[in-house]
């Protein structure tokens, strides 16, 4: 009874289920938290060695006007649905004001005109999404690093963290939250903005309004939109479930120089 | 090195393969496949290549989607520089661990990890990058260093003299033996030349080149290569190509004789035949 045809069946059978059991054991190994340790080696690895080569302060390239994307896409949250956020969206974001605190020795908030008067800086720029594609725009912005300064970092701080509107998945104790953190020596590079123009308009909802940090040197989920505070901290393992970021959360690296 | 061994039948045992190239090989293989299979878990996020700085969204180079039809079926497609084909069942749609048909670019089996995640496949990418890279490096710099590959690899006056002939007999499926068989025939150099001086360096320099903090000191990486999208579209590209490479040296393989072959790249000993008498 073992025709051809049957012969066949079985071989199929047989590859499918072998296959399976590979993608299985697979599954099983990328899952593992032991593996995962091993590979995050490479992550500090890689940290490193753009330490060194690349240095603090380098210049992300900067483009020509023609280069502007006319389709730049706007990723995560496009338009936070929080009260609050409408009613400032309402408002034209006259209420909103950037608290700026933690580890500094002069808390201090600012107004979106405020923050139009600070030392700004525009430069037209590369925005490479972790998913692979890029876009470029204009941005316009508040240089981070004078605004610290203003606030006058307490000796222990080692990262800035941003803490958003948006809320990108609903979870129970807030770790939904968007929030990021950057080193120190990022926050004062020269092209670290806190964005609040794009292509010479206000900065769309879509793409974080009013304000959206610019880490030129980093891919996008860095790049924290709708930035309500700012703090000074010494370390991140506190907020949110502890990895640095909404994204580093959920497995992406916090290096995201690569 | 080893001397040779006389065996019966006029066959000769040859080391062919000193322990590091060995080794090398090995390990290359071994991070090639996962850099590929994580490569592919990583195009998986946004699968679609284009030319230049920027991504022209409407107008990819290929991509692959999912879409309904009118039927209210998932179905796949490749779209290629102008064309579209209907790839349902492997690109776009295919079956899940479940066995139901799913929407996504790559089949599970073809990713690693085999289910959707963007950070592990990019965490099994850079972990595996940097073992193909520092292997590499051990490769080039102990053959160069031993002057064996400018010896095992640069054709001789003689094997590019005789290339047409050797063209018909690799058609033919006929491989050297006697003395000819103790070095890498012309056609073989000619093919592993350009992969281990131009497709793998190229890996390296395109996969850099996509580094937003690289881009920031090495501006001219993404100028010479076309842009940051152009450098992606040609990491896929050149990936593909090694892709094609290992598929035809393991048929080549196996049509030289597999049991010789696999045991020269393990063991190192490697039997020629002796030299057939020509009509």
């Amino acid at each position: 009874m073992t025709g051809p045809a049957s012969r066949r069946t079985w071989l199929k059978a047989g590859l499918t289920s072998a296959l399976g059991l590979a993608v299985g054991a697979c599954a099983k190994v990328t899952q593992s938290p032991t593996v995962n340790n091993v590979l995050d080696g490479a992550e500090t690895l890689n940290r490193r060695l753009h330490g060194l080569l690349v240095g603090r302060t380098a210049l992300a390239r900067e483009y020509d006007h023609r280069d502007i994307s006319p389709d730049f896409r706007a990723n995560g949250t496009t338009n936070p649905d929080s009260d609050e956020y409408q009613a400032l969206v309402t408002s034209g974001f006259k209420d909103w004001k950037l608290q700026v605190g933690g580890l500094v020795e002069r808390p201090f908030s600012l107004s979106l005109d405020e923050l139009r008067a600070a030392p700004a800086r525009s430069q037209i720029t590369r925005h490479d999404c972790v998913e692979g594609w890029s876009s470029i725009a204009q941005w316009r912005g508040a240089r981070l690093g004078p605004l610290l300064e203003r606030a006058g970092l307490k000796p222990q701080a080692r990262y800035i963290a941003f803490f958003c509107a948006d809320t990108l998945e609903l979870t129970l104790d807030g770790t939904g939250d968007y929030y990021e953190t950057i080193a120190i020596a990022d926050a004062f590079h020269p092209q670290t903005i806190l964005a609040y123009e794009m292509n010479g308009q206000p900065l769309p909802v879509a793409h974080g309004a009013p304000i959206r940090l610019r880490l030129e040197r980093q891919l996008g989920y860095k790049m924290a939109k709708y930035v309500m505070r700012i703090e000074a901290i010494d370390n991140y393992a506190a907020l949110g479930r502890g990895k640095g970021g909404y994204w580093e959360d959920r497995g992406y690296q916090w290096y995201a120089g690569i | 090195m080893p001397a040779d061994k006389p065996l019966k039948g006029g066959r000769t045992l040859i080391y062919r393969h000193p322990l590091l190239v060995r080794l090398t090989h090995w390990v290359n293989l071994a991070s090639m496949v996962v850099l590929l299979l994580s490569g592919l878990q990583i195009l998986e996020a946004h699968p679609g290549l284009y030319w230049g700085q920027s991504a022209r969204f409407a107008h990819p180079f290929a991509s692959i989607t999912a879409r309904m039809a009118d039927n209210g079926e998932s179905r796949g497609a490749l779209y290629v520089a102008g064309t579209t084909f209907d790839t349902t069942g492997f690109l776009g749609v295919s079956k899940g661990p479940d066995g139901a048909q799913g929407e996504r670019a790559f089949p599970t089996w073809l990713t690693l990890p085999p289910y959707r995640d963007l950070g592990e496949g990019r965490r099994w990418h850079f972990f595996f990058a940097w073992l193909f890279v520092l292997n590499g490096a051990l490769y080039l710099i102990s053959g160069l260093v031993s002057r064996r590959l400018p010896r095992e690899m640069l054709p001789t006056r003689a094997q590019l003299a005789h290339i047409g002939a050797s063209i018909l007999d690799h058609i033919r499926l006929r491989f050297p033996h006697g003395e000819e068989a103790r070095q890498y025939n012309v056609l073989q150099k000619l093919v592993y030349l350009p992969v281990v001086f131009i497709l793998l360096p190229l890996m390296i320099l395109t996969g850099l080149t996509m580094s937003p903090a690289i881009d920031a000191r090495f501006h001219l990486l993404s100028i010479l290569l076309g842009g940051r999208q152009s450098a992606r579209t040609l990491h896929f590209l050149s990936a593909s190509a090694l892709v094609l490479f290992a598929l035809v040296h393991v048929v080549m393989v196996f049509a030289a004789g597999p049991i010789n072959e696999m045991r020269s790249m393990i063991t190192g000993w490697f039997v020629i035949k002796p030299e057939e008498k020509r009509p």
